[in-house]
């Protein structure tokens, strides 16, 4: 046994070594840091949104790293990312507040006017005043002032076969993102199948229902609304497609046939816009749209 | 949203011919709200034939009535009528495989098989049709390894390679357990292949057809057969011997082999049980060779892996493996199908890099590759095409397409386009824009293919969102 002397000795003994220690390594890391002032990085700081994380694994000894990643090419969800203690690790902070970033972006952002310009659309607004109001109220997102149906009725041809509209929706960046290529391929492709399409315009502060209210108004057989969707932390980017066949204010959601995941690593615009001819020839075949829409 | 096809495998082999039907079901398995995703998601087969000697009026020349007769019957047996098959594939395969004996099977066969395929399997789609009817690409797949399947019938030993599921090399061995046939009664050689024969006067063995040949004889050659499958596998070292066997390129042995296994019937005789008296029963050395093969000490090197058919690998390969479906977003101007034996005209890498002057240039160049004697021949333009390809590209690419297309697009064939990525559908109707819809136009996309291959493209299905596609790698290769 160790008398309570002795253990007094040890435990002193100990705790010199540690403060030396300490000491020493203190030192160390000064002039280490000193080092660094001296040889400041002044290039870019790399992007970190620009790591595909399907493939990349932060697990430090995976037991199968081939099939970790075959796994996580498959989901862009946030599985490998490891943990500091408890917590995430600094990367995997960092990157999801980037990609939440962009969402924020995406839904608070305005469809740039040079844009709508260059597609040729003209622009009419839902009874939201504001961004604010467009969130907050849903209701307001679905509805048009009389000036605002006074403009549609002026400008766009009456009873097309095809009513084509674009909208902001909730994210504007997939409107920027892909309207420059799924448009025209949809009207491409409409061309190609012999089918009269309207003229095509701009909402903003829009929601999906507002297409009913188009509907109504331009008498269209078939209305077709291309909408942001609601970002998530994978893409900003991602669009939707709603199409329905003779809408009306008011009815079953049902009625609508919806395309969705429209981005680059969705469904590419371009292709996805070759499909929505399709499916518009399709509704004009069937007259029906929706769940009772057979394709 | 299943729909089931019936899909028909005949094999026609160098000593048997076999029948299989299968059932492919193909779904729709994206949700509702997304592009489609049709695939096949179950591969079943419904009925196996027995298993016939191939009936020949020569050593190379099939009895194509004898042939008809035993296909009739098999539809018979298994209450399936013509009209009900949907797609498959007549392989012709091993020494049998030639060109005269496709016409003629094609013949003898037209309008009681369907629309499907005959072909001339060369050895290479012969190897992977077998391997994967074997299930090594499955088994390759789920054990992330290299896998290979040597399918020993009664002329060649074909032989496949499969990394993670995909193949990565093939090859074709003159070996197998036909190649010397002998009356078991009085021990006399009623036929040798020329090759054996050489590998047995190599040996200071010679055999004459019609001459006594000892078991100590035949045991000698079976062994150095089987040696040769371990020169080929390179667990020994080659001698020219092997190069005599191979029919096509070596294998290129820069993989690190897991599996193998064997299919074929000489694969049943590798496990089998046969007393001395039972060695001849087929009257050839095809027991003799699986026991020789059985003594290699092949475990030592390789796990062996049981393959999930041996003598029937090839027919239900045929049966289930040929089939494929194209992606779900395509073009095609009117039903014209099928279209049968397209060769591919693959552009490379570099190629697709090059300015759209340039490519068209290069299309334009290559396609004229294929017009031999001032004949106009009829080529599918294959690319890889851009990913997430702009509405600005999509239109210079199209536009190139017919450009270097223009001399096919001056024939009276449909214009065949194969993307590898998923722009098909896009890519078709701007195609159509350009060729002012006066044409007919087939673009399809998610299909792999090679240059050499030939495609055959099949009726549509699931309400004309997808085509059955078959490609013959090599297809008419000898």
């Amino acid at each position: 046994m160790i008398s309570e002397k002795e253990l007094k000795v040890i435990v002193e003994q100990v705790l010199s070594e540690m403060n030396n220690k300490d000491f020493a390594e203190s030192k160390k890391d000064t002039g280490k840091s000193q080092s660094d002032v001296d040889h400041i990085d002044d290039n870019e700081l790399s992007d970190i949104t620009m790591v595909d994380m399907r493939k990349q694994l932060l697990v430090p000894n995976p037991e199968n790293r081939e099939d970790y990643l075959q796994m996580k090419a498959k989901t862009s969800a946030r599985v490998g990312v490891w943990r500091a203690g408890p917590r995430y690790k600094t990367e995997t902070l960092l990157r999801f507040r980037a990609d939440h970033a962009v969402a924020m972006d995406a839904v608070f952002t305005d469809v740039s006017e040079e844009i709508i310009a260059e597609m040729n659309l003209f622009t009419v607004k839902t009874k939201c005043k504001d961004k604010d109001e467009y969130l907050t109220r849903p209701d307001l997102g679905r509805k048009f002032d009389d000036e605002e149906v006074a403009i549609m009725k002026e400008k766009c041809k009456m009873n097309p076969q095809v009513q084509v509209i674009v909208a902001d929706g909730l994210s504007s960046t997939a409107v920027e993102a892909n309207i420059r290529d799924i448009l025209p391929v949809i009207f491409q492709g409409l061309e190609g199948y012999g089918i009269k399409a309207g003229t095509p315009f701009f909402i903003k502060y829009g929601r999906v229902p507002s297409m009913d209210v188009v509907s109504e108004v331009t008498g269209a057989d078939i209305t077709c609304l291309l909408v942001g969707e609601r970002p998530g932390l994978a893409t900003g980017e991602s669009m939707s497609a709603y199409i329905a066949y003779k809408g009306t204010v008011g009815m079953p959601e049902a009625r609508r046939t919806v395309v969705s995941n429209i981005h680059q690593g969705g469904t590419a615009a371009v292709e996805a816009g070759a499909h929505i001819a399709h499916i518009l020839k399709e509704m004009l075949d069937q007259k029906k749209s929706g769940l009772e829409l057979q394709l | 949203m299943e729909e089931k096809i019936i899909s028909v495998g005949i094999d026609i082999g160098t000593s048997t011919t076999q029948l299989v039907f299968s059932r492919l079901t193909i779904e729709n398995t994206a949700s509702a709200f997304s592009i489609p995703k049709i695939s096949i998601v179950e591969k079943e087969v419904i009925y196996k034939s027995n298993i016939y000697f191939t009936p020949l009026l020569s050593d190379t020349e099939i009895d194509g009535e004898a042939i008809r007769k035993i296909i009739e019957n098999e539809y018979e047996k298994a209450g399936i009528h013509p009209g009900d098959v949907d797609t498959g594939a007549v392989i012709i395969t091993g020494e049998t495989a030639r060109k005269v004996n496709a016409s003629l099977v094609l013949e003898k066969l037209s309008g009681l098989a369907g629309d499907f395929v005959v072909a001339t399997a060369g050895p290479d789609l012969e190897a992977i049709i077998a391997g994967k009817g074997a299930g090594a690409d499955v088994f390759s797949k789920s054990n992330r390894s290299v896998v290979v399947n040597l399918d020993i019938g009664g002329g060649t030993t074909n032989i496949s390679v499969f990394k993670e599921g995909e193949v990565i090399d093939t090859t074709c061995l003159d070996l197998g357990g036909r190649l010397i046939k002998i009356h078991p009664d009085s021990m006399k050689v009623a036929y040798i292949s020329k090759k054996i024969k050489k590998l047995a006067e190599n040996m200071g063995i010679q055999i004459e057809v019609g001459q006594v040949i000892t078991v100590d004889q035949v045991e000698r050659i079976t062994n150095r057969m089987a040696e040769l499958l371990e020169e080929v596998l390179g667990i020994r070292k080659v001698t020219e011997d092997l190069e005599l066997m191979l029919t096509t390129k070596d294998l290129k042995r820069n993989y690190e082999i897991k599996y193998i296994s064997f299919s074929g019937g000489v694969a049943d005789c590798i496990f089998g049980i046969y007393t001395d008296n039972e060695k001849l029963i087929y009257g050839d050395i095809g027991v003799f060779l699986g026991k020789s093969i059985q003594k290699l000490d092949l475990s030592n090197h390789f796990g062996i892996h049981k393959p999930t058919e041996t003598i029937r690998a090839t027919v239900v390969g045929a049966g289930s493996h040929t089939t494929d479906i194209s992606g779900s977003t395509i073009t095609f101007s009117k039903d014209i199908f099928p279209l049968k034996n397209i060769p591919i005209l693959k552009l490379t890498v570099e190629d697709e890099q090059l300015g759209y002057e340039e490519l068209r240039q290069a299309i334009k160049e290559k396609v004229s590759w294929f017009g031999l004697h001032h004949e106009k021949q009829q080529v599918a333009l294959a690319i890889k095409g851009v990913k997430s390809i702009s509405f600005g590209e999509l239109k210079l690419l199209a536009q190139t397409i017919v450009g270097g297309m223009a001399e096919i697009i001056s024939m009276d064939v449909p214009l065949v386009i194969i993307v590898e990525h998923d722009i098909a559908k896009a890519l078709g109707q701007t195609i159509q824009t350009y060729l002012e819809y006066k044409k007919d136009v087939v673009c399809i996309d998610a299909v792999n293919v090679s240059n050499g291959d030939f495609i055959d493209i099949g009726k549509p299905l699931a309400n004309g969102r997808v085509v059955p596609i078959v490609i013959k790698t090599l297809a008419f290769g000898y």
